[in-house]
């Protein structure tokens, strides 16, 4: 949302204007195979507000931490800001010396650094100066340690790295229980003092809430007879779509402040992640959004392969293994609209009727998952530089049940009957059940409103972005693998409320079978065709950073992986990552949820959720 | 029952069909209860992780889990009988799984989907990963999976509806609710500067001297290694263990026995020669006669009653040396 015109187009062009503009503070990133810019951390808040109102940069996209202890032994905050017009990344980056680790936060200027700078302090414990709301997001207050720093050993520790050395080195098997002294996963400090333990955490979450005022007084002031409450939604709920919580101060039963709590699912994807050797990684993105873990793989194949590609014995992948990852992450995608779509309408009081209608194509297409991949749910079915298997030549009754025949169909007939016949037929079926109903246009017209601006403001992304009327769509602003080429419109919807964010959603299945029905012919014509490239099993890996971002069901995925060692690790490449970091759309979506709330009525916090369609694995990852 | 409490079971105003007044069915209480409460298996409406993608794919309408009376998912603790933890138990979220197993009404039962749930699973190694959820509460099925397909997770519905069937309302080991007193609840963790599970304050402490008197504390010595012997080739043990399988039950050989000679028969009704037999590891055929004789020794334990233990002893040694 630029109101003078943009002069700089490409990101050389950003970089020369930026370096123009302040020269002391920012610096190009020589490091070998690292991009962008280094920004003074004492001019990060007028550099940026500079990138957002002059250079067009409105949308910020990612921020993260890295910890360079035994490498430059400093602290960096990297950032990836784009513009909602379309076009790479601009990659600037904030230093800060370890001990007393501080950066000035970004919120004034993009108020979707938010969470993601919360997240930073409690994995890393860079403290942001001038956050409004700097509190432990993933863990809980009163935890020993920021747990992402490399020099913080976890319970369980074994070694820096996997592979692992033997587990039963003279016929023994060492389980991680037995080490332990407590047979649990836990450590304490050793300055442990159990009498003056008590759970602050809870605490420190109601601060800041309201809690405590005095409520004849308040009477006073608004001269209503409302008390002033404060309620719990979850982590035990039954709308919260896993374990979320939400802790609401309610006048009456208006919403008057709504702050979301997670981490009740945080398993330290990113700590294990820095563990695993690259191709590990492949089965721990299933299960970030375990909705559509094949379109997870994509995102990260897509980061390791930009890394890949500058090392010497790379081979991009085969057409037909691009062509079929379109087709899986297509597929993916269709599942989880409908899966979005039925509980949504669970949350608005159809219990389950709708969401048995929404998920019974889902398993026509999980069998698909099954027989090619071996499972359905968690397929790990990408590998850097193709896919692990070619389609199978028939699909027959892996998942064979007690009351269906047995079954035995030809891949592409099946695929051909799904995608021409039984798909669209059961969006538009759904389309016929819900779309028109009074009772859904009345809860929905109208509530959970998130203007434009805002929604750029927040770094949301995905249908909920497009949904206020931001046409951005990763796979046409900044395009990967053979989406250039398929014909397909980016789905687009004005009026931000609840009622936009289900229609985008069977808009979007639309698009998607519209792709689909392109990739058919393609996968005929490049039959036989290998997709897997040389094996990559434990590849070495450039030193290097990479961003690796897809347009997700849920919105944008990134992952940024940083390639890097210390001593013969740095000169040959590292098999392991240095950091490994998930930008999860349903963690970031979540930013906006306290403003779309505020005003709105209890039973609206529900359907609010419920539009936005986060995934608790990949929230709290 | 006294005569008083059956006078007043037959005026009851509850109205008895006139097909069913003349009938008297015996069971056992335990029966009764069982029966009742396997069917109407009512779990919490509980999700954690990927998991819980899968058991509503089982409750959907695709593998229906009404089939078995336990579609009736409860938002309330209070109204569940059977907790399904589906996924990653993290610290954070312990506290509150604890604190709604102790909600639940008792007859109450645990189930551990998942490799998460049972041990940990891919991410047991994470700092915020509780190593399953039997570290804090006891579990009656594991369903191993990662996730377990809806069909496995049936299965174990069907295992603890087996488990229900087996328990008695006279046995307070198995049934601990049936007792005098109410049970206690599970103690909730704390999390302090790590989870801290109350039950192991003691432990603690002692670590904690430990560490205040600078020696090495929270980990545990491994045990030492003991190298295996290698395997003596005539070591009385291996004997000895089919031996006692044997001693338990006569009655399992002789019915093998029968069994193998009606198969013998069989064949040479069909006009084929007695086929040899495979030396079945139960059979008691000895190996040293001739196959084709082998219908006839196999009946040889003719009297049931006396079981030659040293005899078949020193079979199953011959079959061992010989193969
Ligand atoms: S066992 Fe696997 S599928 Fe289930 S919660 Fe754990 S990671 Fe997810």
């Amino acid at each position: 949302m630029v109101d003078k015109p943009i002069t700089t187009t490409t990101t050389a062009d950003t970089i020369a204007a930026l370096k123009e503009k302040f020269p002391d503070a920012v610096s190009d990133d020589t490091r070998q195979g690292y991009s962008g810019v280094v920004i003074d951390k004492n001019k990060l808040v007028e550099v940026a507000t500079a990138l957002r109102d002059e250079l067009g940069y409105d949308y910020l996209s990612s921020v993260t931490g890295v910890d360079y202890l035994g490498i430059s032994d400093h602290m960096e905050v990297v950032y990836h800001a784009y513009r909602t017009s379309g076009g790479p990344a601009l990659v600037f980056k904030a230093q800060t010396d370890r001990n007393e680790s501080e950066i000035p936060s970004l919120t004034s200027v993009y108020p979707g650094a938010d969470f993601q700078e919360r997240e930073i302090w409690d994995l890393y414990g860079i403290r942001f100066n001038g956050h409004p709301n700097l509190k432990r997001i993933l863990l809980w207050e009163g935890f020993d340690g920021h747990p992402m720093r490399k020099d913080w050993k976890e319970a369980y520790y074994e070694e820096e790295h996997k592979p692992f050395g033997s587990r039963w080195p003279a016929g023994y098997v060492h389980r991680s229980e037995e080490r332990n002294a407590y047979g649990h996963n836990v450590k304490y400090p050793a300055d442990l003092d159990l009498s003056r333990l008590n759970d602050t955490s809870e605490e420190s979450l109601y601060s800041g809430m309201g809690l405590g005022v005095d409520v004849e007084r308040l009477d006073d002031e608004t001269k209503l007879k409302t008390d002033r409450l404060i309620v719990n939604l979850g982590p035990h709920h039954p709308s919260t779509h896993g374990v979320f919580r939400m802790v609401v101060t309610l006048d009456g039963e208006t919403i008057e402040m709504l702050e979301p709590v997670m981490g009740y699912l945080h398993r330290n994807h990113e700590q294990i992640g820095e563990r695993n050797t690259f191709l590990h990684n492949m089965p721990f993105t299933d299960r970030l959004d375990y909705i559509s873990g094949m379109s997870n793989n994509l995102g990260y194949a897509l980061a390791v392969e930009q890394l890949l590609a500058r090392g010497a014995r790379w081979q991009p992948p085969s057409y037909r293994a691009e062509v079929i990852r379109v087709l899986m992450v297509e597929l993916t995608r269709i599942v989880n609209h409908y899966w979005a779509i039925g509980f949504f309408l669970n949350d608005l009081g159809a219990f389950f009727t709708p969401a048995l209608y929404a998920i019974a194509e889902r398993e026509k297409i999980l069998d698909f998952f099954e027989a090619t991949a071996g499972s359905r749910m968690m397929p790990n079915y990408m590998r850097f530089g193709g896919v692990f298997k070619d389609l199978p030549e028939r699909i027959r009754g892996v998942a064979n049940l007690l009351n269906d025949q047995v079954r035995d169909f030809n891949t592409m007939d099946y695929l051909t009957e799904l995608i021409n016949d039984r798909l669209p037929r059961s969006i538009d079926e759904l389309d016929r059940l819900i779309t028109e109903s009074e009772i859904i246009k009345t809860r929905c017209i109208g509530v959970g409103y998130l203007p434009a601006e805002m929604a750029v403001a927040y770094s949301c992304a995905g249908p909920l972005l497009r949904a206020s009327g931001v046409p951005y769509d990763v796979r046409r602003a900044d395009p990967y693998s053979i989406y250039p080429e398929l014909d397909f419109d980016v789905a687009v919807r004005y009026n931000g409320d609840l009622y936009d964010r289900y229609l985008i959603r069977l808009d979007e299945m639309r698009e998607s079978i519209r792709i689909l029905k392109q990739i058919l012919p393609r996968l005929e014509a490049t039959q036989g065709q290998s997709v897997f490239g040389p094996s990559q099993h434990t590849p070495r890996v450039p030193v290097g950073e990479s961003y690796g971002r897809v347009e997700n069901p849920k919105g944008e995925l990134g992952y940024y992986v940083v390639s890097n060692g210390i001593g013969e690790e740095a000169t040959k490449g590292p098999q392991n990552p240095w950091r490994y970091h998930v930008r999860a759309p349903s963690f970031i979506n979540l930013t906006a949820l306290g403003a779309m709330c505020k005003g709105h009525k209890v039973a609206d916090v529900v359907a609010i959720l419920g539009s936005i369609d986060i995934v608790l694995g990949e929230t709290d990852r | 029952m006294s005569e008083l409490q059956l006078r007043d079971l037959h005026s009851t105003e509850f109205p008895v069909p006139g097909e069913l007044q003349d009938n008297l069915a015996i069971t056992s209480l335990s029966k009764i209860y069982n029966w009742a409460r396997r069917e109407s298996m009512w779990p919490l409406l509980f999700g954690l992780a990927c998991c819980a993608i899968e058991m509503i794919a089982t409750a959907a309408s695709r593998y229906d889990l009404s089939r078995f009376g336990m579609e009736v998912m409860r938002g309330s603790p209070r109204q569940s009988d059977l907790m399904i933890v589906s996924g990653t138990v993290t610290k954070k979220m312990v506290v509150p799984i604890v604190r709604l197993y102790n909600q639940m009404p008792e007859p109450k039962y645990v189930m551990a989907m998942g490799a998460c749930a049972s041990g940990g699973g891919p991410f047991k190694e994470g700092y915020n990963v509780v190593s399953g959820i039997d570290k804090y509460l006891p579990v009656d099925v594991y369903v191993p999976g990662c996730p377990p397909t809806p069909q496995s997770l049936l299965y174990g519905l069907i295992s603890l509806q087996k488990k229900i069937d087996g328990q008695s309302l006279a046995n307070m080991d198995d049934v601990p609710w049936y007792g005098v007193a109410p049970s206690e609840p599970t103690p909730i963790p704390v999390l302090g500067p790590d989870i801290i599970d109350p039950r192991q304050m003691d432990l603690i402490r002692q670590q904690a001297e430990r560490a205040a008197a600078g020696l090495p504390y929270g980990v545990r010595e491994l045990p030492k290694v003991i190298p295996v012997a290698p395997k003596k080739p005539s070591a009385p043990k291996p004997a000895a263990a089919p031996a006692a399988a044997v001693e338990v039950d006569p009655a399992k050989a002789e019915r093998l026995a029968k069994r193998e000679a009606a198969l013998a028969r069989k064949r040479v009704a069909e006009g084929g020669a007695p086929a040899p037999e495979e030396a079945s590891e139960e059979a008691a055929v000895p190996a040293q006669v001739p196959a084709a004789a082998a219908p006839a020794t196999s009946v040889e334990p003719t009297a049931p009653g006396k079981f030659d233990k040293a005899a078949m002893l020193e079979k199953i040694r011959a079959r061992k040396a010989n193969k």
